[in-house]
């Protein structure tokens, strides 16, 4: 394997007391989809922008492309590409001078910087919005246009900082085939999520953070198979009755969560839970059979649910 | 050497395009602000001619017209009244671009519409980000002074041959004002009405108490001390001295510059050191 | 049968009444409104505006008046120069006050803030809006205005007894820039079409006689500048404060009285244009 692009070893960020960067350390290869999973206020979008060098750490190794983000700020971000987690287009000017602009601040020539803006307004299909004002567009349209502006310089890694919050199903679903065709075409991804959909669907490995240091790394379907069963039964019985069933159904399944709203059963067969659940003589107002994903996973390193 | 962790052609390529924007980064931040004011070019346009004319008519000649009746010609600072004020409204409209420029661009760059954090994520620094917007002021700011200067040779109010260099006077006045504020505005996390009580309790008691109409002398001693912590005042007695030859003491003129000139970089380094706190939490 | 029974009520009904559909007889809840809001949010700004008159009396009264000396008034009265602007100042303040909360304000309320939306959503009328923050701007005027008036007392630039009727004058200055500002301001569409607005605001606030007699300037400028709003309320106030009165007064008040009328007919019909239709 090449050397990796991003080597951080030990992390540390320190507000006063407050450490919100707390030993971190991970390896991203070049090309890889890295993420960055864990709940509001983990530390990621801390970790991010120490890795966009834009925050001095307090302690810690960091190399990006093999240079100090401290003494070569400059250098490393000319070779990023950032997507913050709030839109920062500039509402005073156009949708196409937005990237124009912007392609001027890594002092690229004004004839290069003209054609990847129409490149990129095609690839973030905002063609027709070439003249608009950016505050007409939709949420979707301005995280698009944030990430075509995030690629004008032909970054070697982009930095996406929760890229689909606030967005509605459909403009998530359009975004994610924009990224994981940037993935195809061998741009390095390092990207926070707290929604696992997400971190299912575009990361090739990513790490599990809480509270500032990292929980668990791996693979999506290393870390289900490693922290999880392979299915999960859902059983409600009523908010009120939730727990005092839960006393009931010890032995079943290999493992037991219960929440304030359903109970979940952990096992490889959901479906033969279901039936010794049944034959038990509980029957549940509600039940569902599922896969595993990283939201158990979460549940199970942390005792909380990601999105609170 | 840290390159040799990485793979060295990244690290290459990387060291070669920060190059740059090390050199150049604040010219292309203050591009970005000349592509802002491309928008209302409109109200540059007609503010730029449009108050000098209007000012210099009102003042220079309908006020004038009873001034010199009533004290003769020459009578204020041994010139006519046209003469004595155009110098000063040349000065005021300096400190006039500065106030907008300096005050909600800046909330608006850190705050409003964080353009700033994007510039700062692309391989531009806090410093040269306060450069460019400065760059762009001064600029903007020479070519309404140019404009006003030529319209007070229309009228006739800069006798001196060395009235051009009034512009540089104005210029360096509204730059004197204009980075400390600037570096005040950066420090607002929020605006309650900050900026609005500048513009009245600072900028409008300036304009009026800085020798702007009258000569500072006329004033009793005790509210004379506004003359002299006003960057305007500083300013017009320069662009006075350049624009009719205004006679006072060589030392109080180098007084003039130095004041100036320390208000300038003091605000600006001022401003740098704030817009690198607050980018790079 | 339904073709009917909708058709006849708009054939036989009583005549529309274009008013009761906008106004709802309720503007104090919009002044309600924005006192609770100036309260918890910008007091001291609103305070701060009533140093910005004394600011240029000081200024100009006492720093220019050492050059001029005294100044001939409209009607031939010689006057020291600080009783000669002063109520000029105190008309222009008027004009200041009600134009930027008739135009800045109310845009930015309508535009940005969609406070207006809310307020129409209930039983309020855009009539009822409107007035409510023409009132409300009044009102702050008023404070303005005697408070300023007071100083002018105390530095003894209230030449006459008829100096007490300036405030009622004051207020009508207000109210027809507020109603002509408002009718304006719902034609506007950008920030950059509000600029113009300054635009105007500058040349008037120098030229209308503020700063010296309007005999300086050539015959037909002096008729421009007599056609303005401002020239009149200046006029107005100087008669008053300076004892100079007249029949000819009670022109500026009719000047006032028609403008008030045609900003408020175009306020309500763009008002209906642009909520009801």
């Amino acid at each position: 394997m090449s050397e990796p692009v991003i080597v951080a070893n030990e992390l540390v960020k320190r507000y006063g007391e407050f450490a919100a960067v707390d030993r971190i350390s991970f390896e991203v290869a070049p090309g890889e989809s890295f993420g960055l999973l864990g709940p509001n206020g983990a530390g990621k979008s801390t970790t991010m922008r120490m890795v966009g060098a834009v925050s001095t750490r307090t302690g810690g190794e960091l190399s990006v492309l093999g240079l100090d983000p401290d003494r070569f700020g400059p250098e490393i971000r000319s070779q990023l590409g950032v997507v913050p987690q709030a839109d920062n287009l500039d509402a005073e000017l156009r949708v196409r001078e937005n990237l124009l602009v912007y392609g001027r601040y890594f002092g690229l020539p004004r004839k290069l910087v003209a054609e990847r803006a129409d490149e990129l307004l095609a690839f973030a299909q905002l063609e027709e919005k070439a003249k608009a004002k950016v505050d007409s567009l939709s949420g979707g349209m301005k995280r698009r246009l944030t990430i075509a502006r995030a690629l004008i310089n032909d970054p070697r890694i982009l930095l996406l900082d929760e890229p689909t919050t606030g967005l509605d199903p459909q403009a998530r679903h359009i975004l994610w085939d924009r990224l994981f065709r940037l993935k195809e075409q061998g741009t390095t991804l390092l990207l926070t999520t707290h929604y696992m959909d997400e971190a299912e669907q575009l990361c090739d490995r990513l790490v599990v953070v809480d509270k500032g240091t990292i929980m668990a790394e791996g693979t999506p379907a290393e870390l289900i198979r490693r922290y999880s069963t392979r299915e999960v039964l859902e059983v409600r019985f009523g908010s009120d009755r939730n727990s005092e069933v839960a006393a009931r159904l010890s032995g079943l399944g290999d493992r037991l969560e219960v929440l304030p709203d359903r109970i979940l059963v952990y096992s490889e067969n959901g479906e033969a839970e279901l039936v010794r659940l049944t034959d038990a003589g509980l029957h549940p107002i509600t039940s569902l059979v599922r896969r595993s994903s990283l939201e158990d996973v979460f549940l199970r390193l942390t005792g909380r649910s990601l999105i609170e | 050497m840290t390159t040799l962790t990485g793979p060295r052609s990244d690290s290459a390529r990387a060291i070669e395009a920060g190059r740059r924007s090390r050199t150049w980064g604040a010219w292309y931040v203050a591009e970005h602000r000349f592509r802002v004011m491309r928008s209302y070019t409109g109200t540059v346009v007609v503010a730029g001619i449009g108050s000098p004319l209007i000012y210099l008519y009102a003042l220079g000649v309908g006020l004038a017209t009873i001034v010199d009746a009533n004290l003769g010609a020459g009578a204020v600072d041994g010139v006519s009244y046209l003469v004595f004020v155009a110098p000063a409204l040349l000065a005021s409209a300096a400190i006039t671009v500065a106030s907008e420029e300096f005050t909600y661009p800046i909330m608006l760059g850190y705050k409003w519409n964080p353009t700033f954090t994007g510039m700062h994520a692309s391989p531009l620094q806090p410093a040269q980000i306060v450069d460019g917007v400065v760059i762009s002021v001064v600029i903007r700011m020479l070519v309404n002074l140019v404009l006003f200067y030529a319209l007070m040779l229309a009228f006739g109010a800069a006798p001196s041959p060395l009235g051009v260099f009034a512009i540089l006077a104005g210029a360096l006045g509204g730059l004197a004002f204009g980075t400390v504020i600037m570096a005040y505005t950066s420090t607002l996390e929020e605006d309650t009405g900050q900026l609005a009580m500048v513009m009245r309790f600072v900028v409008l008691p300036m304009t009026l108490f800085s020798g702007t109409f009258f000569p500072l002398s006329t004033f009793p001693v005790w509210l004379q001390w506004i003359g002299w912590v006003s960057p305007l005042w500083h300013s017009t007695e320069l662009a006075r001295v350049f624009s009719y030859g205004a006679a006072e003491p060589i030392w109080l003129t180098v007084v003039h510059v130095v004041v100036l000139v320390g208000l300038a970089v003091a605000g600006w380094m001022w401003a740098r050191r704030i817009a690198v706190r607050r980018l790079r939490k | 049968m339904t073709e009917l029974a909708d058709r006849r009520p708009a054939e036989s009904g009583p005549a529309p009444r274009p008013v009761r559909s906008l106004y709802a007889g309720n503007a104090r809840a919009v002044m309600f409104r924005g006192w609770r809001a100036t309260r918890s949010t910008n007091w001291l700004v609103v305070v701060s505006g009533f140093f910005e008159p004394i600011f240029y009396l000081l200024a100009m009264g006492i720093g220019l008046g050492t050059l001029v000396g005294t100044v001939t008034t409209a009607s031939g009265h010689e006057v020291a120069y600080p009783a000669f602007i002063a109520p000029a100042l105190l008309a222009v303040a008027a004009m200041n006050g009600a134009i930027y909360d008739s135009t800045w304000n109310v845009f930015f309320k309508m535009q940005f803030a969609k406070l207006y939306e809310g307020m129409l959503s209930t039983s309020l009328g855009p009539l009822d809006v409107a007035l409510g923050e023409i009132l409300l701007a009044l009102l702050r005027g008023a404070l303005y205005a005697v408070g300023f008036q007071l100083v002018m007392q105390a530095l003894g630039l209230n030449l006459s007894w008829w100096a007490l009727l300036a405030l009622p004058a004051v207020l009508l200055i207000a109210f027809g820039f507020a109603s002509l500002g408002m009718a304006i301001t719902s034609y506007m569409k950008t920030f950059q079409q509000m600029d113009w607005i300054n635009f105007v605001m500058l040349p008037m606030f120098l030229f209308s006689a503020t700063f010296y007699p309007l005999t300086v300037y050539p015959e037909w400028l002096q008729s421009i500048i007599q056609a303005l709003p401002l020239w009149h309320g200046v006029e107005l106030v100087r008669g008053l404060t300076t004892g100079d009165v007249g029949w000819g007064l009670l022109g500026h008040v009719l000047y006032y009285v028609v403008m008030i009328a045609i900003g408020l007919v175009f306020t309500t019909r763009r008002l209906r244009a642009l909520f009801l239709d």
